[in-house]
């Protein structure tokens, strides 16, 4: 498989359909964390699929796949540092990572805005470092690949 | 004081993700990120000690829960007492002292703003260690500094570093395992995770002697290969010689303490607990490994030419002078390892940034090759002959005092044999370290180093710091220091006969755990 051209039309096509839905269910699988299985680790790891299953089908790990990598690293740290952010933002409810918004109850989405944000978080963080480690790990393959080329 | 303990976790590691943001657009702001960080963490540390406040924080301010009958801790709990906050002020210290040395010593290396993130990952890391208050947390944290530690190890992307953080790696996951598979048994057989909680379970004899067996095995080979304890120690003398030299600091210096003894010694005093069915084995352990650790360790060092891997080989013969204290199972032999745990931290980095400065000002780290240095770097001179002394044990530096606690203490505690060991590894040190002075320091100067200048002093006043904290250590141990030091062993050993530490601890946890 070379690396700019992707895979076959069929799977082309069938990403493209599957694109909007896998991120959708991603968003809503850490939506709903605090009240189905799930959360913001689940659905940071299916968002960041749909990203990778772009990548595998239509190619280009090195060219949009790169800039894509060095948006990921940047989401991912902010991810991070929202989440502290949220945590200290406890404290004014009385104790650190307080859920200051209710501990939620069952069936009910709006019931705790405090964890929704707090998945979110963690979507943001998984689902940008999987794939921005996914894009290096590619990226060191093909480099590992052209200098073994290069040495023959 | 106690609101703000999450803190310590939650600084370093706001600096780490801050320092990777920063790191494309403004990279020369990472370091005053990290070094901000650290000084706010020596500000805390030094409220911590001086307060000497004692207590848990619950994140998410969780209550009590029970269960059949037994009362217990859901969720994150963080404990802070004497024990902790004495480990979290010796990060601080460190940790600061590193980042000085630091600024200007990382001026050859590629990828800054990535060493900082790292560094401060570590930090987090080592400060979530020494406060978890649960077992799986702790397994958490030691992940955390673990891996920041692979990665620092591997900084310099030669072909030794990798090969070192590779070995690192392979050993440090199969420790880990082991310290997970341990907390899975126990998880298993109490469904506890709280180390307040599993202590109390453990006495009530709620697991078998056989499991628990296996639980101490599992915590002593993962915890002992992280604390670099003799047959586990393989890693530690490629790794810590391979990174730089600040990180090499940070390694013998605090990580094998933070994630190996002090982690050690919670699991075995608070958790699975010296008075308790398997107290007897576990001391015979703890006293021959440290044995093994303390002798091993001098007799490979002292056949080194290579600094760094000298003063690796010596980090291990040094944290078998802690387990054999540790394996008296009295609050004086607790209180004397840890005091010696806390010296040996500010001797070693000290000696691993002077290591790095002779490697700078020569280009070698053979001491054979180098020689008459004193004439040409004082102020590194200064450091390294102050931290020399206290290593090999010359009154009135803390080495000595520590050593010479940890000598009564296996006197006291009926054990000769072992104190002889000790006596005489003691004096291999204080050979090794003449050697050291004697090859590199003095004697004639090559003609190659002729016109060497002394390193910058953001490289020397580190060193010199460090060297004058362990005279202070030595001089304010009579005047004050050894209450701060008692205290804090009492914090896991109690002075009695039998340990009421565990008992202490768990009353301090529920106590903040209210009822609803």
């Amino acid at each position: 498989m070379s690396d700019q051209q992707g895979m076959s039309l069929i799977v082309r096509v069938v990403t493209r359909w599957l694109f909007g839905l896998i991120l959708v269910f991603g968003l809503a699988v850490a939506l709903f964390g605090h009240l189905t299985p799930g959360g913001g680790f689940a659905g940071g790891t299916i968002v960041a699929c749909a990203f990778v299953l772009a990548i595998l089908a239509f190619g280009g790990a090195r060219g949009p796949g790169a800039t894509f990598a060095r948006w990921a690293s940047s989401l991912d740290a902010t991810g991070a540092l929202a989440f502290l952010a949220l945590a200290i933002l406890g404290y004014t409810a009385g104790a650190f990572l307080h859920q200051w918004a209710g501990k939620g109850e069952a069936f009910t989405l709006g019931s705790t805005p405090s964890i929704v944000l707090l998945n979110l978080a963690i979507l943001l963080k998984v689902g940008a470092g999987l794939f921005a480690g996914f894009i290096a790990v590619a990226l060191f393959e093909q480099t590992a690949e052209s200098g073994k080329g290069a040495d023959a | 004081m106690l609101d703000l303990v999450p803190l310590f976790v939650l600084i370093p590691l706001g600096a780490a993700f801050a320092c990777l943001l920063v790191k494309k657009r403004a990279p020369a702001v990472a370091p005053w990120l990290s070094l901000v960080s650290v000084v706010a963490l020596l500000g805390l540390a030094i409220a911590g000690v001086v307060q000497g406040t004692s207590g848990a924080a619950i994140a998410g301010g969780w209550s009590l829960e029970t269960h059949l009958g037994t009362s217990f801790l859901p969720g994150i709990v963080l404990v802070f007492d004497g024990l902790s906050a004495m480990f979290l002020l010796l990060v601080a210290v460190v940790s600061t002292a590193v980042l000085l040395f630091g600024l200007r010593y990382m001026d050859t290396y590629d990828g800054r703003p990535l060493y900082y993130a790292l560094l401060s990952l570590l930090i987090a890391g080592m400060n979530g260690a020494v406060l978890a208050g649960d077992l799986f947390n702790l397994y958490v944290f030691i992940e955390i500094a673990s891996i920041a530690s692979y990665a620092l190890v591997a900084f310099g992307t030669g072909g030794r570093e990798i090969e070192a953080a590779f070995k690192y790696l392979m050993l440090g996951a199969v420790a880990s395992s082991s310290i997970l598979l341990g907390i899975a048994v126990l998880y298993a057989s109490t469904g506890l995770l709280n180390m307040a909680d599993l202590g109390a379970a453990i006495a009530a004899g709620q697991v078998s002697e056989a499991t628990l067996l296996a639980v101490a095995t599992l915590f002593l080979a993962g915890l002992g290969l992280k604390a670099a304890m003799m047959p586990f120690h393989a890693w530690l003398p490629d790794a810590h010689p391979s990174a730089p030299a600040p990180i090499s600091a940070m390694l013998s210096g605090l990580l094998i303490k933070t994630l190996g003894i002090y982690a050690l010694v919670r699991v075995l005093y608070v958790v699975i607990g010296m008075d308790g069915v398997l107290g007897g084995s576990l001391q015979t352990l703890l006293l021959v490994l440290g044995c093994l650790s303390m002798v091993g360790g001098v007799l490979l060092a002292l056949g080194q030419t290579d600094l760094k891997r000298l003063l690796a080989y010596s980090s291990i013969s040094q944290m078998g002078f802690v387990l054999v204290a540790l394996g008296t199972n009295t609050w004086l032999g607790v209180a004397a390892g840890i005091y010696h745990a806390l010296n040996h931290a500010l001797f070693k980095s000290a000696l691993f940034l002077s290591a790095g400065s002779l490697e700078r000002l020569t280009g070698t780290r053979d001491i054979t090759e180098m020689g008459g240095i004193a004439r040409v770097a004082p102020a590194t001179t200064l450091g390294t002959v102050g931290a020399s002394l206290s290593i090999a044990g010359v009154p009135p530096f803390n080495g000595f005092w520590s050593k010479l606690l940890i000598l009564i203490a296996l006197f006291s505690a009926g054990l000769p044999v072992v104190g002889a060991i000790a006596a005489a590894t003691a004096v291999l040190t204080l050979v090794t370290f003449v050697k050291v002075q004697h090859k590199a320091l003095f004697g004639a100067l090559p003609e190659r180093l002729k016109d060497i200048k002394d390193v910058p002093a953001s490289m020397s006043l580190p060193v010199v710091a460090l060297a004058l904290l362990c005279l202070l250590g030595g001089l304010l141990w009579p005047l004050g220091l050894q209450d701060i030091v008692g205290d804090a062993a009492a914090s896991v050993r109690t002075d009695a006969k039998t340990n009421l530490a565990p008992e202490q601890y768990r009353t301090m946890v529920h106590s903040e755990g209210r009822q609803p």
